[in-house]
């Protein structure tokens, strides 16, 4: 791999060398391994390890599980009840899953709101940010069809809205909806193939890790200081880097296992902490629960989902402008799939020359507000649609917006970043005092 | 601009919270201090047997408990009957046998029956499908301590009939508040020194209820007592491990970072 410069593998004679010549995999586990990492990487740096861990888990869980469980409607439920009464550890195996899902968004929001304060997401790391979109984005599809599964009551009607979503496609959506239902309603197939897709998409997410990794050893990790790691010569890179390992994996594994002591402590004394009562009733198409929730990672964007109502006078320009092809349904929709695709094109509507949030004092004050208003959208996505709470939906969504939209390019161009460091050494040398030895 | 709608946003937020909060106390669910709930929490098999017992004699009679099967009464930390108790239980049932098509008595391995009146739902995983309190705030993390009020709301449900009833479509409704549109169809269950406890443990409405949703939890979450003791053995071994890795990470970096100097 190209990027900082480094030591590489030296295969010695004999049998290393006759690997090497034919297949060059000690390299390059050696290369991955030993890259050289930003010595000022700060705890917010943890996540990318938990979400492999994560990934790891939920595979190996998932594969145990699907050994025990039963894909057809009249037997879902019952097969998981199978799983919590009869499987040895079955108990466990299933809290596990449902809770390391939680986990796993936990982690990837943090990961994501890392990069967006440093501003991972800039030139050169588009393409890492890009793929780690589409990581998300599939992580929400195994998610949602992982939920359906036990076929309780939220699984059921939980899939009839988010499927119907995309019955609101003009013209075309009805029948997507049929396609990807694989009948006129939530039935028996539409349980098998959310199996079989909630199977594969876990490998499809694995595969792009291996690409998003990839990506970042290529342009080197970001760093809280923004500031790039010196590629002039191997000296001065090793003054601002330090191998991988040890330095880097250590770190993170003692923050992984603080991470899961509190995982455990929800799994083991509090296992349906983040479920839904409503899912221990086995799903009924004849009764609709009074509140339809999604599950808790869901919320902001289901938030944006619901705030465009076709009483907003924006949803009515758009509905008379389109000559009443994009009603407000259909409306929520395009706002929530945008949602996620302005975030994925932040690296084109930041127009700042400065990286890292560190020395941006306006920027700062609206990214908090933005992690204000991710959390005012995921608490107003569980409220009810009466009251106060469709305005307050409103407004947390055109936040969202115009920070990305508006604000972003604006920042780059009206606000006076501070002076940056030189290098990363002197960042690290004016916070930390020489060892003593 | 932005600022003020925030300001406007976060503002609103905490004045609504207040409204939410005030707005769920119409029916209030009264927490109960039940053995098996907080970390520590264990069954008891002796209000687990009375619990059975209640349930015998007057829920089955119209509800069931189809993901049950009748030979974990036998296990521990559950009800611990003897298995001849259990095999003498289950013969009390008649099961159409899978494999013969004929009907025969019960044996251990079957589950407890299906529910016998229609709109009787089953109670398998009742304690776990209602929570009686989300709180403190909403935020459910007391669940840790007190459990999500599930038993809690089965007990209020039992105790809550107000004594009025009305009669729609060839139905009667009996007036009870816990209930999510305050009439149910269930007529008052329980009656005070129904059930007769072989230990003479109180036989009162109250009593009765408790002991009937104690059991109704262990049915929902049989395995409770095990998924404790692996999260408490798996908590106490991740916090050794990352004090150990804390002090790897420590001494590690000792050569390469020095302490960390006062910010001017």
């Amino acid at each position: 791999m190209a990027g900082i410069p480094h030591d590489h593998y030296e295969p010695k004679p004999g049998f290393q060398t006759w690997l090497h010549d034919r297949l060059p995999i000690v390299g390059i586990a050696y290369g991955t391994l030993m890259i050289p990492t930003p010595k000022n990487l700060n705890w917010m740096w943890i996540w990318g390890i938990v979400l492999a861990f994560c990934l790891g888990l939920q595979i190996v869980t998932g594969i145990v599980l699907a050994m025990h469980y039963t894909p057809q409607v009249d037997m879902a439920f019952a097969s998981v009840e199978h799983i919590m009464r009869d499987v040895n550890g079955g108990y466990m195996l299933r809290y596990l899953h449902a809770n390391g899902a939680s986990l796993f968004f936990l982690a990837v929001y943090l990961h994501i709101f890392r990069g967006l304060y440093y501003g991972s997401y800039k030139a050169p790391r588009e393409v890492t940010w890009i793929i780690g979109m589409l990581i998300y984005l599939a992580m929400m599809a195994t998610g949602f069809m992982g939920y359906v599964l036990p076929w309780g009551q939220m699984s059921f009607w939980g899939a009839t809205v988010i499927t119907g979503l995309f019955g609101a496609i003009p013209g075309v959506g009805p029948s997507i909806q049929e396609w990807l239902l694989g009948g006129p309603a939530v039935d028996n197939a539409t349980l098998n193939r959310f199996f079989s897709l909630h199977y594969l998409l876990p490998f499809v997410i694995a595969a792009l890790v291996a690409l998003h990794i990839w990506a970042f050893h290529t342009t080197g990790n970001n760093n809280p200081t923004g500031v790039e790691v010196r590629r002039t010569s191997k000296e001065d890179a090793e003054k601002d880097t330090l191998p991988f390992w040890p330095y880097f994996v250590i770190k993170d594994l003692f923050a992984l296992a603080v991470v899961l002591v509190i995982f455990f402590t929800v799994v083991g004394f509090m296992p349906n902490f983040l479920g839904h009562p409503d899912n221990y009733i086995e799903a009924n198409p004849l009764s609709t629960p009074a509140h339809i929730v999604p599950e808790w990672y869901f919320l902001p964007f289901y938030a944006i989902l619901r705030a465009f109502t076709a009483d907003v006078w924006v949803v009515q320009l758009v509905h008379f402008l389109s000559f009443g092809i994009i009603d407000a349904k259909f409306f929520g929709v395009l706002a929530m799939f945008g949602a996620i695709a302005v975030m994925a094109l932040v690296p084109w509507l930041d127009t700042s020359s400065v990286r890292s949030g560190r020395f941006r004092p306006k920027f700062k004050a609206w990214f908090y507000l933005l992690c204000i208003d991710f959390v005012v959208l995921m608490w107003v996505g569980a409220m009810p649609t009466d009251g106060i709470y469709p305005y307050i939906s409103l407004i947390a969504a055109t936040y969202w917006f115009a920070y990305f939209l508006v604000i972003m390019p604006l920042l780059g161009v009206l606000e006076k970043p501070l002076p940056q460091p030189a290098t990363i050494e002197e960042d690290f040398k004016s916070h930390y005092a020489e060892p003593a030895e | 601009m932005f600022r003020k709608i925030a300001i406007s946003a976060v503002s609103a937020l905490s004045l609504m919270t207040g409204a939410a909060l005030a707005s769920e106390g119409a029916v209030h669910i009264e927490d109960i201090p039940f053995s098996f709930e907080g970390p520590f929490g264990t069954y008891d098999e002796h209000q687990l047997q009375r619990g059975l017992q209640v349930f015998t004699e007057v829920c089955s009679a119209c509800h069931g408990l189809k993901f049950v099967p009748i030979r974990t009464l036998s296990d521990e930390g559950g009800p611990h009957l003897p298995a001849d108790q259990v095999r003498a239980y289950a013969k009390q049932f008649t099961v159409t046998d899978k494999e013969t098509g004929e009907d025969r008595e019960g044996l251990p391995t079957d589950n407890f029956p299906k529910n016998t009146s229609i709109g009787a739902p089953d109670l398998s995983l009742m304690a776990k499908a209602r929570a009686g309190f989300h709180g403190p705030y909403g935020l459910g993390i007391n669940q840790l301590i007190h459990g999500i009020g599930g038993p809690e709301y089965i007990v209020s449900l039992l105790h809550s009939y107000t004594g009025e009833t009305k009669d729609e479509a060839g139905n009667t409704f009996y007036e009870n508040p816990t209930f999510s549109t305050g009439w149910i169809r269930m007529p008052p269950p329980l009656s005070d020194g129904q059930v007769t406890f072989a230990d003479g443990a109180p036989n009162d409405i109250k009593h009765m209820s408790e002991d009937v949703a104690a059991f109704l939890m262990w049915t929902a979450e049989p395995k409770l007592m095990g998924r404790k003791d692996t999260g408490f053995k798996a908590v106490l071994f991740l916090i050794v491990l990352s004090s150990l890795l804390y002090l790897t990470n420590k001494r590690l970096w000792a050569s390469v970072k020095g302490p960390k100097k006062h910010q001017a």
